[in-house]
């Protein structure tokens, strides 16, 4: 088994000295929004500072009690997206007159809360492995609860992906990103062999046995029932693409990835077929910049006008606070890469992709580095859904791709997003942790070396 | 398994890399093109509280930004705004830009290139983009004079221009309106004023009627015809046209009549000059029927017919002569060589063709834009005269022109006469469907030896004696004005 050796180092030191200065990002964005609107520091300005650097202090302080080895990057690139979001979010409340800023502040509470409480209780990542079925179990029942009349919040943006308890708003969908992951890792370590070893082979391409397929069909009705049911293109492809690299890591077999293509493929054409509101995406899509589509009800108007926005920052933005960001619709959650691109500029917007970037190349090095298969796919799971909710959401603001309303991770407003991604990053934060420690003396029970097969 | 999790890193490397490409697509390369985009009025939120420049006439803004004391920081103000409203169109927030305002819109907002390293350096000082003055090439008086020449009531459009470097001197278009009540700043009045506008008869928001507008030319669409038969080869000066009191086309039940208010059917033949100048109709068709329809479209092309391209800076409507694409049968044919049936033109097109006629056969670019200048006024751009195309030879212009002086001294355009001036002059008469009421032009510059004016002059829609009373003898005022005599 060869692995990645990285002197065991805790590096916490490194990692609250980035903090400060991600904080300082953070500060500094929500001071340069008050100036440039007008607005004097009160105390309103002050508290949120503290409260931030409060928060990222507890994750911090927990890191260094329960995961003295993890990665020293991935939380300061985390605090200082949530930290920019913040001010974002705040900025378009000052034009708008929403209060989705207060939201978000509660919610990021929340998160960090929550992932701390990962990060506290949860001592090993490999206990999760236990959980496999459970998380299996859990996943169908919170992709379901949208349809479930009662709690349903119904048709939100076109997509039924929405609970309703009392007054607060809730997007299963998100946690059930975690879970899956968790019961494909879960179930793909402790089936490897057998998919890998058996099946017909056709030339160079290995198939796999029926049988060995159930995941893919798994993932293939949850995907395609995500579509039909709750009509949200995003987390579809979300879910198909997190399984897909899954099974291939677990499997180094190219031929799982081609078959994974060919129903992508299949399911997405007879779901432009198929589905009205799949044909609208893509044609308004193709056609977003005639103005007919422009103005149509449902047409490309929001993109288009993002694009607008994103033009009109250019190179250098026109400054926090100095654009108008507010005249493109869901400037703070689905579009709110379009209101950065407008007021930071190319230069700012690449930054932000940057830290995304250096986020998920931290995820992926934690799979690379620690030593247990369940770990390995787990990290390289979340990190790779992580990348792909990053292209889908900015390629469609882009209009590289069509527009879904993906949530962007930590900069949206959006609690449930919020709280998800908050507890990947907790588990992230964990496998790194594994990876980074000195090797352990003697492996655990939970964690037989399996033979490893060499890439094929 | 390390080597599958790499292979899954390069492939969300490279989904990143795309999303790099395509935010700069959008933030770099593209983003001109979206900047500019028609649905885009974001350049317009951005300018249009903004501190524009003024556009001059004879040193006085006919529109400029004032400062106010609302969240808007400057509101559009225009000047003698019936008088300029066809030139100036209007820098709207909720009815669009037209006109000079949207032809000049980088200019007036100072966003052009050249202003890029004023705004750099403003970005240090502090001081706000303030957009460059853009002054126009047109005389106020004469401008006023035109005005006042169409009663109010009657629609009409006058054109003076300059045939050798194609300046416009004066251009203006009745109904009027006032621009000031689509640059006001509260939604619900400039949708009123809108509403009430666009179904005003005669009113055209887009731009004065002088450009904007096509009409049915009538005779003085004969120069073109003229211009053709003698670039044939198949005519000269001498050829003698056969002139029936009526064109009968064998076969059909129709019959093209002689021009009933000349001298027209004193003799059944002929000459350029007595067909000129009592506009008889017969022997001009006869020359298109002769020629064919694709010499009378080339003649005509090379006036600037069927020409959609040009802009003055503002867009002009093309007028139009029908290409062989669209073969038209010899009665039609015979009918649009005088100028009706299928021909239309935009009085500006008239001038044109005038002015190339003056200038030797070199049609010029007309412009309305003298200067354009810095807030600090420096000249970014001034006039440059720019041919445009040769109409015709320099031979064949002198000899249109002779005759044209002719039809004023002894023909029908009598009125349009200035003492001790030869003044070049045709007029056209083009009957409105069956309504008995006439497009009224003339159409003629002067001094005829020294072409200094061309003067364009466009009544739709009145009965023959209105007409008449109304363009010759007025643009012998306006050469009068002009040419100070």
């Amino acid at each position: 088994m060869s692995q990645l050796m990285t002197v065991a180092k805790p590096r916490r030191n490194i990692e609250l000295l980035l903090l400060v200065l991600a904080l300082g990002m953070g500060v500094m964005a929500n001071a340069l929004v008050n100036l440039n609107l007008g607005r004097t520091f009160d105390k309103d300005f002050y508290t949120q500072a503290a409260v931030l650097a409060g928060l990222s202090l507890a994750v911090h302080i927990t890191l260094r009690f329960r995961a003295k080895y993890a990665d020293p990057v991935m939380l300061p690139v985390v605090v200082a997206l949530n930290g920019l979001g913040l001010a974002v979010i705040h900025r378009l409340d000052i034009v708008t007159g929403d209060t989705a800023g207060q939201r978000q502040w509660l919610w990021t509470g929340l998160a960090v809360a929550a992932a701390v409480a990962v990060l506290w209780l949860l001592k090993d990542h490999r206990i999760l492995r236990r959980f496999t079925y459970i998380s299996l179990v859990l996943s169908v029942l919170l992709l379901l609860l949208p349809l479930v009349p009662g709690i349903s919040a119904g048709d939100v943006n076109g997509a039924t992906v929405w609970i309703k308890l009392g007054p607060f708003t809730f997007q299963p969908g998100e946690i059930a990103k975690i879970t899956l992951a968790v019961f494909f890792a879960g179930y793909l370590s402790s089936n490897r062999d057998l998919i890998l070893l058996a099946g017909k082979k056709i030339g160079r391409l290995q198939l796999p046995r029926s049988r060995d397929l159930g995941p893919m069909v798994v993932a293939w009705i949850a995907s395609v029932g995500v579509l039909v049911f709750q009509h949200d293109l995003g987390t579809s492809v979300l879910f198909f693409g997190l399984f897909m690299v899954m099974i291939y890591v677990a499997t180094s077999r190219i031929s799982w990835v081609l078959i994974g293509l060919v129903l992508m493929a299949v399911g997405g054409y007879a779901a432009y077929k198929i589905f009205p509101h799949v044909t609208r995406r893509i044609d308004t899509w193709i056609h977003a910049l005639d103005p007919q589509v422009i103005g149509a009800t449902g047409g490309s108007g929001q993109v288009v006008e993002g694009l607008f926005g994103m033009a009109n920052g250019g190179l250098l933005g026109t400054g926090l606070g100095e654009g108008s960001p507010d005249s493109v619709p869901l400037a703070n959650s689905d579009m709110i890469i379009a209101s950065i691109g407008e007021e930071l500029g190319l230069v700012g917007l690449f930054a932000v992709v940057c830290l995304y970037a250096l986020f998920i190349a931290r995820g992926f090095r934690a799979a690379l580095g620690t030593r247990d298969s369940f770990g390995k796919l787990l990290a390289v799971g979340l990190a790779f859904a992580f990348a792909l909710q990053c292209f889908v959401i900015i390629g469609g603001v882009t209009r590289l791709i069509p527009l879904t309303g993906l949530t962007t991770p930590f900069l949206a407003a959006g609690g449930s997003s919020l709280l998800a991604n908050w507890i990947i990053v907790a588990l992230l934060l964990k496998i790194s942790d594994a990876a980074r420690r000195p090797a352990a003396p003697a492996a655990k029970p939970d964690d037989q070396p399996r033979k490893e097969v060499p890439a094929s | 398994m390390n080597q599958a999790i790499r292979n899954s890193w390069i492939v969300a490397v490279a989904l990143f890399i795309l999303l790099f490409g395509s935010i700069s697509y959008v933030q770099f390369f593209d983003a001109d093109s979206l900047n500019a985009n028609p649905s885009n009025n974001r350049q317009l939120l951005k300018t249009f509280c903004s501190d524009r420049g003024p556009i001059l006439v004879g040193g006085h803004p006919i529109a400029e930004s004032v400062a106010t004391d609302s969240d808007c920081k400057y509101q559009r103000k225009y000047n003698d705004p019936l008088l300029y409203a066809g030139l100036t169109g209007f820098f709207s927030k909720y009815a669009g830009q037209y006109g000079l305002e949207s032809a000049m819109r980088d200019e007036l907002a100072g966003t052009t290139n050249e202003a890029v390293f004023d705004r750099i350096s403003q970005a240090f000082t502090g001081t706000r983009p303030q957009g460059q003055s853009v002054e126009l090439t047109i005389d106020p008086a004469i401008q006023k004079m035109a005005y006042d020449m169409i009663p109010d009531g009657i629609a009409g459009s006058i054109v003076v221009m300059n045939p050798k470097t194609g300046a416009v001197v004066a251009m203006v278009s009745k109904p009027s309106y006032d621009t000031n009540l689509m640059a006001s700043h509260d939604q619900k009045s400039v949708d009123t004023a809108y509403a009430k506008l666009v179904n005003e008869p005669g009113i055209n928001l887009f731009g004065s009627a002088a450009y904007k507008q096509t009409y049915a030319p009538g005779s003085v669409f004969k120069l073109v015809d003229t211009a053709a038969a003698l670039a044939s080869g198949k005519y000269n000066k001498d050829s003698v046209l056969p002139n029936p009191a009526a064109l009968k086309f064998p076969g059909i039940d129709y019959t093209l009549p002689n021009y009933l208010y000349g001298q027209c059917d004193t003799q059944d033949k002929a000459s350029f000059t007595f067909a000129l100048e009592n506009s008889c109709n017969t022997p001009f068709a006869s020359i298109a029927l002769d020629l064919g329809q694709d010499a009378i479209t080339a003649q005509a092309n090379k006036f600037g017919f069927n020409d959609k391209s040009l802009s003055f800076p503002d867009s002009v409507t093309g007028s139009r002569f029908p290409g062989s694409t669209a073969t038209l049968d010899k009665p039609a044919l015979a009918r649009s060589a005088i100028g009706q049936q299928d021909v239309s033109a935009t009085p500006l097109e008239i001038a044109m063709m005038t002015a190339a006629i003056a200038n030797g056969g070199k049609q010029m670019k007309p412009n309305l834009v003298q200067t354009v200048r810095t807030p600090d006024l420096r000249t970014v751009e001034s006039l440059k005269p720019q041919m445009l195309r040769q109409s015709t030879t320099p031979e064949i212009a002198q000899q249109i022109t002779d005759w044209m002086v002719s039809v004023v001294e002894n023909g029908i355009a009598g009125a349009a006469a200035v003492p001790g001036v030869e003044v070049a002059g045709k007029t056209g008469t083009a009957e409105v469907g069956n309504t008995g009421l006439n497009n009224a032009w003339f159409t003629g510059f002067a001094p005829a030896n020294d072409p200094q004016y061309v003067v364009t002059i466009m009544m739709p829609n009145v009965d023959v004696a209105t007409g008449a009373a109304l363009t010759s003898p007025n643009a012998s005022k306006l050469f009068k004005a002009v040419l100070k005599k």
